[in-house]
């Protein structure tokens, strides 16, 4: 169970006042949960993800991870506790292959096949043949970056997976995959899934529905009670406000 | 030999024990061991230090090797090896340089290797270099490479230096006929207080020659490094060099890339960047599980391979 608590992010503003990011959050994502995050862009959503994960601190309040404070741990602390993280924009390395940043993933521990390696890759639609032993730089397009960076969350296999915005850049045949593969790793698994999108097909999958803007939790609910309100037109206006 | 030359020798050569096909293992200055074969011949020469590699015409799938270790402190030296390949060979050559300095003196090797290379021949060429013992002594090495490519002659040359060499001032050039092809792919890693300095001259002469200059190299602590790449477009022709650089800690490195076409058919481009590594990518491996240092150590490693 994940419990954000009072959480607050803030940032320095153009002169010599804050600007407040996350304002104030509370929230708590039970276990073998699909949870969809929505909302306008520039709402805080990102960072919310961020600071779940370690990449960013908050100002105040504290973030427990199953009863424990996980606020002052560092990425890695976080990471060995079972979190994990899909980047909006995957990074590039030179000279490391596909093939290691899954062996990466799934541990050192499990000194993964190249074939168990193969298969995460063709879960997220990918030839594995032709992506197996090629580096993970500018020689990828964003898309099959982005899949390659899922099959890493895949191969992790760990108690929560956090993405954002995972549909970003992908084309409209990968996106029908794309659904499958979330459909998959929440029925497969007790594994949790925070998703961080704008897609109503996600949304849809999902259990809960978190609707963030300006930095603070407008509306949360069963995805049966929040969908209809979010797309009838002028009613989801009220959650952007 | 001894263990610590074994050592030398595995890492500069991968070998572990005698290789196949012909040879020449110099240690502390002296050839210790040979082997010619019915195509390739190896003549130690009489008016100064270093061998003749005579590689026949037509040669195919063979072998030279002919590492050099070092392992007595102080030693200096100089030597001189001339590779003669025929028209129409397909030959693999791997030559190396292993340093282990426990004393307090500086031990020294340097070596000019020239290739005059036949018509219609692919060569590829491998040279490591490593350096290892923890005497006040530096470890040193200026390896100079001289290669005249004949007509539609292709060479691949890799050149390593990964670890314990102090100081290295390293200068390779070469020229090429009509159709003629380099690819020089060289990896570099520096550290404490080591410096290092390539430079590369090559001369496309002849029509539909090309050359490709990689270079990827890692600078940490306080070492210091320089590389420079200077391709001459004689003629029609395409030349490229990439110096990419990961610079760490107190480390400084200069890249000065030049490229000086004179015909207007020939096509020449540099690329060099040189940065930290990028906070994205220590991020993205520590949301794996890696430490921070284990997250460099795999961007590194990776960035080498």
């Amino acid at each position: 169970m994940l419990e954000l608590k009072d959480l607050c992010f803030q940032v320095p503003a153009d002169g010599s006042g804050t600007k407040e990011i996350i304002n104030n959050i509370n929230l708590t994502l039970k276990d073998h949960t699909f949870t969809a995050i929505t909302g306008p862009n520039g709402g805080g959503k990102s960072t919310l993800a961020k600071l779940i994960m370690g990449i960013e601190r908050p100002t105040s309040g504290r973030i427990l991870w199953n009863g424990t404070d996980i606020t002052e741990m560092s990425i890695t602390e976080r990471a060995n506790l079972g979190i994990s993280f899909a980047f909006q924009q995957p990074v590039r390395f030179k000279g490391i292959r596909v093939k290691d940043l899954i062996r990466l993933s799934a541990g050192p521990d499990k000194k993964l096949s190249t074939a168990s390696a193969c298969d995460f890759l063709s879960k997220v639609g990918l030839c594995a043949r032709d992506y197996i032993n090629r580096e993970v730089d500018a020689s990828l397009s964003g898309g099959e970056l982005k899949r390659i960076e899922i099959a890493t969350i895949i191969a992790r296999n760990t108690p929560l997976s956090v993405f954002d915005e995972p549909e970003a850049g992908i084309d409209l045949w990968s996106f029908n995959n794309l659904i499958k593969v979330f459909e998959e790793l929440h029925e497969t698994s007790t594994n949790s899934l925070i998703i961080i999108s704008h897609q109503e097909r996600i949304l849809n999958i999902a259990d809960e529905i978190v609707v963030i803007a300006n930095g603070s939790v407008k509306a949360v609910g069963k995805k049966e009670e929040m969908l209809p309100e979010l797309l009838s037109g002028t009613e989801s206006c009220k959650f952007y406000q | 030999m001894d263990e610590i030359q074994k050592t030398l020798l595995e890492q500069v050569a991968g070998l572990h024990e005698m290789p196949a096909g012909a040879y020449n293992i110099r240690a502390n200055g002296a050839s210790v061991s040979r082997n010619t074969t019915a195509n390739i011949d190896i003549v130690t020469k009489t008016d100064k230090p270093g061998i003749d590699i005579v590689i026949k015409e037509g040669t195919k799938k063979e072998s030279v090797h002919i590492p050099v270790v070092l392992s007595q402190s102080g030693l200096t030296e100089m030597v001189y090896n001339d590779f003669y390949v025929g028209d129409d060979c397909d030959v693999t050559i791997v030559a190396g340089c292993g340093i282990h300095n426990s004393g307090d003196q500086d031990s020294k090797h340097d070596g000019i290797h020239a290739f005059y290379i036949g018509k219609n021949s692919h060569v590829k060429y491998v040279e490591k270099h490593y350096g290892s013992g923890d005497g006040k002594g530096e470890r040193i090495m200026n390896p100079q490479t001289i290669v005249e490519l004949g007509e539609n002659s292709f060479m691949e040359m890799e050149t390593v230096q990964i670890k314990g060499v102090d100081s290295t001032k390293r200068s390779t050039e070469a020229k090429l006929s009509a159709g003629a092809k380099i690819v020089i792919t060289e990896r570099l890693m520096t550290h404490g207080n080591q410096t290092a300095e390539s430079s590369f001259n090559v001369d496309l002469d002849g029509a539909d020659s090309s050359a490709n200059l990689i270079s990827r190299a890692v600078a940490r602590d306080n070492s210091r490094q320089i590389f420079l790449a200077k391709i001459n477009g004689n003629n029609r022709c395409a030349g490229h060099s990439e110096c990419d650089a990961i610079i760490m800690d107190n480390a400084k490195i200069s890249a000065i890339p030049e490229i000086t076409a004179n015909d207007l058919d020939a096509a020449l481009i540099h690329e060099a960047a040189i940065g930290k590594i990028a906070g994205d990518q220590i991020i993205k491996l520590m949301t794996l599980g890696l430490t921070e240092a284990e997250a460099e150590e795999q961007i590194v490693n990776g960035f080498l391979k």
